[in-house]
Order: C-alpha cells, then sequence, then structure tokens
C-alpha cells in the first residue's frame, strides 16, 4: 500500500484515515529499533513557538536531532518579530523559504490551519490552543499499541476533564476507528461534550459514563487520567467538592488487569498520586519517551523520507 | 382588505421583494446583503404580524435583482424568507431561499481565541443545521449559532 503523507500538512487528528495512523505507528516502532542518524541530513525543521511548552518543544527538538536535522526558529514569541506586529501569515510566508517544514505552536485556535494555508512547505500542528494537538494523539496510540500489542477492542478508560481536554477528544476520534470500549470518569460539570457521544453512537461503539472511580476500574485496559483545574468551575466550591475524587492512588490498582497501564499527557499536578510511580502500571513517563520516536516517524513520512 | 396590507408598503415598479424576513433579523439582512451602500430606492418594512414569524419585515429593493448566491446568505439569519421578483408592478417570479453549504466572510467567529479574530483571515463556516442554522468555523471547529451571529 502506498502512503499520501508525503508533503502534506498534519493540523487535525481527523487529517489522517486508520490506515494512516498505523501506519506513523509501525514507523514509530522501527525508528524505536533502529536509530537512523542521518535521515534527515541537509534538511531544515522550522520550530515556531508562539507560547512556551517545555515537553513538546524539546520531544520535537529530539527527535529531530537523532536524525541529523537543523532546527530553526524560537521558543517564544517574545524572541521573535510578533513583537514588531508582524502578522503569523507573513512569519509563515518568510519561514517556508527558510525550511522543508515547519512546526508550529500557537495560543489561537485555528492558527494551525492558516499557517498551512498561507505556507508553501508542510505544517505539523504542535498545538493550537484548546483545539488540536495530533502529535500528542499520534504518540498517545503508540503508547497503547506497545503496552497492549494492538489496538483493537481495547476497554479505554478516560479520568477528569473531558469537557475542556482536547487530548481526550482527539484520543477519542483515533480510537474510535478501533472498536473501543470507552468509560468516562468525571465530574457532572465536566462531562464528555455531547458531540463526541453522538459520533460513537454513529459508529455503535459503547460508552459508560461514571461519577467516580469504583471497582469498574478493574476492566479497564488503559487508564487515560488529565487534570481538572480550579479555573473550569464557576463555582469555588463545586472545585472543592470534586478535587480529590479524580486522584490515582496505588492501592486503587490492585484488582486491576495485569496489561492494565495508566497514561497522563502530563504535567500531572495531583491526579496521580506520586506513591503510584513506581507501580509498573503507570506508564506516563515512557509514554513521553514515545513521543520522540512517533514525531520522528510523523516527520519522516511527511517529508517523503521513509515508507 | 388583501390590497391595503400589501400597499403598507409601497408597491415597486421593477425590482425585489424580500418577505417573510424575522423582525428581529432585518438590520442583519441589511448588512448581509450591503444595503447600506446601495443608491436604489429601498423601501424597509418592519414589525408587520405574521402567522409564522409572529413579527415579520419585509424589504424592496427598486431596480435591483440579486444572485442567487448573494441572496441565499440571508438564509443564515432568515431561512424562510421569500424573494418576489417585481417586473412592472406584477409578480414575475417567487422563490424560497436555498441555504448554502459553506459560508465566507459575513459573519464573525464567536470564538475571541479565533485565529480570525486576531489575524485579517477572511472567516470561512461550514453550515451545519442543529436545526437550526448554525455555522461551524473552518478554523478553530466552534459553532456560532444564530443568536451568537455577528455581521462582519
Amino acid at each position: 500500500m502506498t502512503y499520501s503523507m508525503k508533503s502534506r500538512s498534519l493540523v487535525s487528528i481527523n487529517d489522517y484515515s486508520k490506515e494512516e495512523i498505523l501506519h506513523i505507528i509501525q514507523l514509530a516502532a522501527e525508528f524505536e529499533a533502529t536509530p537512523h542518524p542521518g535521515l534527515l541530513d541537509g534538511k531544515v525543521i522550522a520550530t515556531l513557538f508562539y507560547e512556551p511548552s517545555t515537553r513538546t518543544r524539546l520531544s520535537f527538538e529530539s527527535a529531530i536531532n537523532k536524525l541529523g536535522g537543523r532546527i530553526v526558529g524560537f521558543t517564544d514569541s517574545s524572541s521573535s518579530s510578533v513583537t514588531k506586529g508582524e502578522s503569523l501569515k507573513d512569519t509563515i510566508k518568510t519561514v517556508s523559504n527558510y525550511s522543508d517544514l515547519i512546526v508550529i505552536r500557537h495560543p489561537l485556535e485555528g492558527s494551525a490551519l492558516y499557517a498551512s494555508e498561507m505556507a508553501t512547505v508542510p505544517v505539523v500542528n504542535a498545538g493550537d490552543g484548546a483545539n488540536q494537538h495530533p502529535t500528542q494523539t499520534l504518540l498517545d496510540l503508540y503508547s497503547i499499541q506497545k503496552t497492549q500489542g494492538t489496538l483493537e477492542d481495547l476497554n479505554i478508560f478516560l479520568v477528569g476533564d473531558l469537557k475542556y481536554g482536547r487530548t481526550v477528544h482527539s484520543l477519542l476520534m483515533a480510537m474510535s476507528h478501533f472498536n473501543t470500549t470507552f468509560n468516562f470518569i468525571s465530574p457532572k460539570e465536566l462531562q464528555m461534550p455531547e458531540e463526541y457521544k453522538m459520533h460513537l453512537d454513529t459508529l455503535g461503539l459503547k460508552y459508560y459514563e461514571h461519577l467516580d472511580f469504583t471497582d469498574i476500574v478493574s476492566r479497564a485496559d488503559i487508564v487515560y487520567m488529565t487534570r481538572v483545574q480550579r479555573e473550569r468551575f464557576s463555582d469555588p466550591m463545586d472545585y472543592e467538592k470534586v478535587k480529590n475524587v479524580y486522584v490515582l492512588r496505588n492501592h486503587m490498582l490492585q484488582n486491576t488487569k495485569p496489561n492494565m497501564r495508566i497514561l497522563h499527557p502530563l504535567p500531572r499536578v495531583n491526579e496521580i498520586h506520586t506513591d503510584v510511580d513506581q507501580n509498573e502500571k503507570a506508564y506516563y513517563f515512557t509514554q513521553a519517551l514515545n513521543g520522540v520516536y512517533t514525531r520522528q516517524a510523523i516527520i519522516a513520512s511527511i517529508l517523503g523520507l521513509k515508507s | 382588505m388583501e390590497k391595503r396590507k400589501q400597499l403598507s408598503v409601497s408597491a415597486i415598479k421593477n425590482g425585489t421583494v424580500i418577505d417573510h424576513i424575522p423582525a428581529k433579523h432585518l438590520f442583519k439582512v441589511i448588512s448581509i446583503l450591503g444595503l447600506e451602500t446601495f443608491d436604489h430606492q429601498i423601501t424597509f418594512g418592519t414589525n408587520f404580524e405574521s402567522h409564522k414569524l409572529g413579527l415579520k419585515a419585509i424589504i424592496k429593493v427598486a431596480d435591483k435583482y440579486f444572485s442567487e448566491d448573494d441572496v441565499n446568505r440571508i438564509a443564515l439569519v432568515a431561512p424562510v424568507a421569500k424573494l418576489n421578483i417585481i417586473k412592472d408592478y406584477e409578480v414575475v417570479e417567487k422563490y424560497a431561499l436555498k441555504v448554502p453549504k459553506e459560508i465566507s466572510g459575513i459573519v464573525k467567529c464567536v470564538n475571541p481565541q479565533c485565529i480570525t479574530n486576531h489575524e485579517k483571515v477572511t472567516t470561512k463556516f461550514v453550515i451545519i443545521m442543529k436545526p437550526e442554522v448554525a455555522l461551524k468555523c473552518h478554523y478553530c471547529e466552534k459553532i456560532t449559532d444564530q443568536e451568537q451571529m455577528e455581521i462582519q
């Protein structure tokens, strides 16, 4: 099969078909098994970070460096021409001349799609505000595949802020290709939006909603934790009521399945107690490492260096 | 009686009559069609009683025939509006609006964090029915519903 990711921007996880997602995951495994130090020789990748995001930026830069590529760009907008009032369009048009691919992180929603329309080279979205962050989703999928040996027929628990959390929305969309059963655990105020439940209904996929952790977690293959943020609640009392309900502790893992793994997009605050870190089911730090291989796979396939 | 009702906004010899506009959206329709820049004779009437709409408005533009694309854009706020083409005081053609699939410009995205509200980007929406007309932003994917529509 031939894949058409070459020269195509990656703005949203919905830009990739099931086959293309599987292809990236397979390629990520190949990069993990075999380093390709000279693959990006002579290539220049622009990393334009309009807001600081240390983890995502270092992950991309590590991926590029390990493949021998060169990086140009900036790490926050105060060190760029934005301070002189340059528009995103003008920056993108200019940077297109200097690079083979642009990685962009921007606080405004839709900025990455707009950048991809203005650029003459492919654009990879490294997060546009609360909207999309597709490389995070692909590394989540690679982590699930690695720990479970498959993406098909799994039982996935999404926990915490399911209303505003972009990572859980994109993960749901991507996993809906694979006959997943979903369990949503969240406070009432932060439940999964209707549009996503409707999407699952249309596909005939099962999902269950819960207000707290119960023994049901013993059925999980993956528990995906997210932060419940204080600023999401209009009434501070509501936050106080729920803030400790969605905290995962080591003793809660006793009856869980042996293959179960805990994922978290990081940064963690208190939603996973540090006593979980030593448990072999805690996978969130390895998950971050998987991000490097996944981003290598994405960049290499967009530049047409790996098929 | 019927005749008196017709004449509550004066008749035109040639041109277009747009009827069945919800009264509260009259000024949005005026903006969408850009009537403020026209030098044709235009008559507006509003707050007429209507069985369907409660209160309706009507616009008569003398010597002007709109293209279908132009006029369909008002379906965003007045989906049941009817167009009457007038020639020599007679209605020669009468048609309903078609809601377009996509729309560029005209409306502002409701999301303050959308790129289109910060850069000079022409807005672009896919029109969805939920069940009333609503707009899904091509860029930020957020939905602007009829009540939130602000004409640019």
